[in-house]
C-alpha cells in the first residue's frame, strides 16, 4: 500500500531569549491510508509541535523548520507556498484543536462557520453550504441540527462544540484528520461519546486520523499504530498490541506503569519515572532518557540511539539494550 | 481501612444552593443553583475517599462546604464531634488547622512572591508561636517529608515544575499535622509520570502520618487507584456510595455503570472486549435540573416513575448507597 503521508527527518526548532528549543529533532515516519496512528507523549514531547509543523502552522520567526520533508499527495508540503498550502488546510487535512472553545469564533453562528470552508474550499453558494452544514451536525450527532445552524458557539456545550468542529473538520472530507488531545478538557461521559464518534466517522469516510494525547488508555481501544515521543523524538513505534503487551523503551514502559490497572490488587504501588523530561534547549549527548532511565549504562549516555526494527514487522525502538531488557519491566 | 473505625467527619443532608441575580439593573435573586442537594455521607479516620463527578456535579462544593469556605444553606458537618456549621469565624479557626486542603492548580495556588519557606511557614505563623530556628528546622523537615531538597527555602514557586509545586503545596497542607486533607483535584494539570509521584508521595503520606484523604477528581482510573470508598455525584446529588471494588465491579446505579465503562483501559485487548455504555446527551443546566430523578435525561433504563418521583438514596446492601428505583 502506498502511504498517505511519509515525513522524513522532520525537524522543528524555536529561537528563544533562553537559547534554541529542539522541540522536534528529526523524526521520520509513514501514515497509511485509512490508519489510526496515536501519538503519545507528555508535555513538551514535541507531539503538537510536529502536527503544527505538518500543516505549516509554525510561526516563523520565532519557529524554524531546518529540514525535513513531509511528503503528502505526491509533494512535500514544507516546498508549497502559502498561497498553494491554503488550499491543503481543511480541504486535504483538517484539525481539531484542544479547547473546542477558544478555537470557535464568538461572534459568529456555528452553521456560518462550517458553512465557511465548503464556500471556500467547494465552491458552493450560501444555500448549498447550509444544507451540507446542517447534513454535517446530523453526522457528528448534534440534536435539532436545523435548528442548531443558527446558534453561537456559547449556546453549545463543550462536547457538542467539540462535535461542532469534528462537523466542520469534516465538511471537506480531509484525507487526514488531525485530532491534538481533542478530548482533554471533556468529561469522561461525553470523551467516550467523541471517540465512538471519531471511529464510526473513520470507518464510514475512510480517511485517516491522527489521535495526539498524553493518555495510553484512550488509545489503546481506537489506534492501529502509535508513535511514542520523548523530548523531540520517536523513541518507540508499533502496532497497538505490540506497544502494549510487548513494550520495548524503558520510557513506554514507565508510562505504562504510571497507570493505574483496572484489575491491580489493593496496596499496589504505582510505577512512577524518577526525575523529569532533560531540557530542550541543551539536549544531553546521548539517548533523551537517560537521566531517568533505570537501565541506563555508559553507551547510552555517550551515543544516541537510533531507531532499529525489532522481532515484530513494524515495532521499532530507539534503545540501546532493548534485547536485554526486554520483558524486565521497571524496576 | 477497617469497618470499626472511628467517623472522623458526617456530612448531613447537605445543601448549598447559589442565587443567580437575574436582569441587569435589578438584583431580584429569584433562581437558584442548587449546586449540592442532599448530600449525606460520611468518613472514617484514616481511609480515603473519592469523591467523583463530573462537571457540574458539586463535587468541589461538596469539599469547600467541609471546610466552611462555603456556608452551607442548610444540614450539618460534624467534624470529630463538633458541628462545625454553627461555629462562629473566630472558633472555625481553631478546628481548620486539622482540616487542610491541596489545591487543583499548583501554579495558581502559591504565591509567586512569596519563597518557598513562607509559604509552607504561613500555617505556622498563623496557627503556632514557633519562631527563628524551630520554625526553620519545621520548614525544613516539612520539604524532605515531600521529597524536595530542604535547601529550597530561599526559591520562588516559579523555579519548579509543576509536580515539584504541588509537592510544596502538600508540604503546607501538612504544616499544621492536620487530621483531615481534602485534596481537591491534586494531579488533573500534571504529566502521567508526574501523576504517579505525587499519587505514591500521598499515599506514603497516609501510610507515614495516618492522614485521612477526601480525594476529589474527574480523573477515575487514579481514584480507584488511591480510595477505599466512592461516592458518584451527579448534579448535586449522591448516585452511589460504596467500597471502591463494590462501585467498579458491582456498580447499581445505571449512572456508575456507564460511568465506569466510560473509564479508558490501557490495554487494547481488554478495551476492546469491554461493552460500552454510552449515554446520549449532556449534562443537564444545574439552574434546571429535571423532575424526578436528576439522571433521567441521560439514562438508559428510565420509566415513568422516573420523571415523576426522586429515588431514595437508600442503603441496597451494608454500607452500599444507591439512588436509583431499580437497583
Amino acid at each position: 500500500m502506498k502511504p498517505l503521508m511519509e515525513i522524513k527527518n522532520l525537524t522543528t526548532r524555536f529561537y528563544t531569549q533562553d537559547g534554541v528549543v529542539n522541540a522536534v529533532n528529526g523524526i521520520s515516519y509513514t501514515l497509511d491510508p485509512g490508519e489510526i496512528l496515536g501519538v503519545v507523549g507528555e508535555s513538551g514531547c514535541g507531539k503538537s509541535v510536529h502536527a503544527l509543523s505538518i500543516m505549516r502552522l509554525i510561526q516563523i520567526p520565532p519557529g524554524e523548520i531546518p529540514a525535513g520533508e513531509v511528503f503528502f499527495g505526491g509533494r512535500d508540503l514544507l516546498k508549497l507556498s502559502e498561497r498553494e498550502m491554503r488550499m491543503v488546510r481543511g480541504h486535504e487535512i483538517a484539525m481539531v484543536f484542544q479547547d473546542p472553545m477558544s478555537s470557535l469564533n464568538p461572534v459568529y453562528t456555528v452553521g456560518f462557520q462550517i458553512s465557511e470552508a465548503l464556500m471556500l474550499h467547494k465552491k458552493m453558494n450560501r444555500s448549498q453550504a447550509k444544507v451540507r452544514a446542517i447534513e454535517l451536525l446530523n453526522l457528528v450527532g448534534i440534536p435539532e441540527a436545523t435548528k442548531r445552524f443558527d446558534n453561537y458557539p456559547h449556546q453549545f456545550s463543550g462536547g457538542m462544540r467539540q462535535r461542532a468542529m469534528i462537523a466542520m473538520a469534516l465538511s471537506c472530507e480531509p484525507k487526514l484528520l488531525i485530532a491534538d488531545e481533542p478530548t482533554t478538557a471533556l468529561d469522561v461521559t461525553i470523551q467516550a461519546q467523541i471517540i465512538n464518534l471519531v471511529i464510526r466517522l473513520q470507518e464510514e469516510l475512510g480517511m485517516s486520523v491522527m489521535w495526539i494525547t498524553h493518555d495510553l488508555g484512550i488509545v489503546a481501544e481506537m489506534v492501529h499504530r502509535i508513535n511514542v515521543m520523548y523530548a523531540g523524538f520517536i523513541i518507540e513505534r508499533g502496532f497497538v498490541d505490540d506497544i502494549y503487551n510487548h513494550t520495548l523503551h524503558p520510557y513506554t514502559m514507565g508510562l505504562l506503569g504510571s497507570l493505574p490497572s483496572i484489575d491491580e490488587a489493593p496496596g499496589t504501588k504505582l510505577i512512577s519515572i524518577p526525575g523529569l523530561p532533560p531540557d530542550l534547549i541543551a539536549l544531553p549527548e546521548g539517548c533523551p532518557f537517560f537521566a531517568r532511565c533505570t537501565y541506563r549504562v555508559e553507551q547510552c549516555r555517550q551515543e544516541r540511539p537510533q531507531l532499529e526494527n525489532a522481532q515484530e514487522a513494524g515495532h521499532t525502538v530507539a534503545c540501546w539494550r532493548w534485547r536485554e531488557i526486554q520483558g524486565l519491566g521497571v524496576a | 481501612m477497617n469497618s470499626e473505625n472511628k467517623v472522623l467527619l458526617q456530612v448531613i443532608n447537605l445543601k448549598k444552593y447559589f442565587p443567580v441575580s437575574r436582569g441587569l439593573f435589578t438584583n431580584r435573586q429569584t433562581r437558584y443553583v442548587k449546586a449540592v442537594d442532599d448530600v449525606s455521607f460520611e468518613v472514617f479516620d484514616g481511609e480515603t475517599l473519592g469523591l467523583v463527578g463530573e462537571t457540574g456535579c458539586g463535587k468541589t462544593t461538596v469539599a469547600r462546604t467541609i471546610l466552611q469556605l462555603y456556608r452551607p444553606t442548610s444540614g450539618n458537618i460534624i467534624f470529630d464531634g463538633i458541628d462545625l456549621t454553627s461555629l462562629a469565624e473566630n472558633e472555625l479557626r481553631k478546628i481548620r488547622r486539622r482540616m487542610q486542603m491541596i489545591f487543583q492548580d499548583p501554579y495558581a495556588s502559591l504565591n509567586p512572591r512569596m519563597t518557598v519557606g513562607n509559604i509552607i511557614s504561613a500555617p505556622l505563623d498563623v496557627h503556632t508561636d514557633l519562631g527563628g530556628k524551630e520554625k526553620q528546622d519545621k520548614v525544613q523537615d516539612l520539604l524532605r517529608l515531600v521529597g524536595l531538597n530542604p535547601d529550597f527555602v530561599n526559591r520562588y514557586p516559579h523555579e519548579f515544575s509543576g509536580g515539584q509545586r504541588q509537592r510544596i503545596g502538600i508540604a503546607r497542607a501538612l504544616a499544621l499535622n492536620p487530621d483531615l486533607v481534602i485534596c481537591d483535584e491534586p494531579i488533573s494539570s500534571l504529566d502521567v509520570s508526574i501523576q504517579a509521584q505525587v499519587v505514591n508521595l500521598l499515599e506514603e503520606l497516609q501510610d507515614r502520618l495516618g492522614l485521612t484523604y477526601i480525594f476529589v477528581a474527574h480523573d477515575l482510573s487514579m481514584v480507584r487507584h488511591i480510595s477505599d470508598r466512592m461516592v458518584v455525584m451527579y448534579l448535586g446529588k449522591v448516585m452511589e456510595l460504596a467500597a471502591r471494588n463494590e462501585i467498579y465491579l458491582r456498580p447499581r446505579h445505571p449512572y456508575t455503570r456507564a460511568l465506569m465503562s466510560a473509564v479508558p483501559i490501557p490495554n487494547p485487548r481488554k478495551a476492546r472486549d469491554r461493552q460500552r455504555i454510552l449515554l446520549k446527551g449532556d449534562i443537564p443546566s444545574p439552574l434546571n435540573p429535571p423532575n424526578g430523578c436528576n439522571f433521567n435525561t441521560r439514562c438508559p433504563m428510565a420509566q415513568a416513575i422516573c420523571f415523576n418521583t426522586d429515588p431514595e438514596y437508600r442503603e441496597i446492601e451494608p454500607r452500599h448507597y444507591v439512588a436509583c428505583h431499580f437497583a
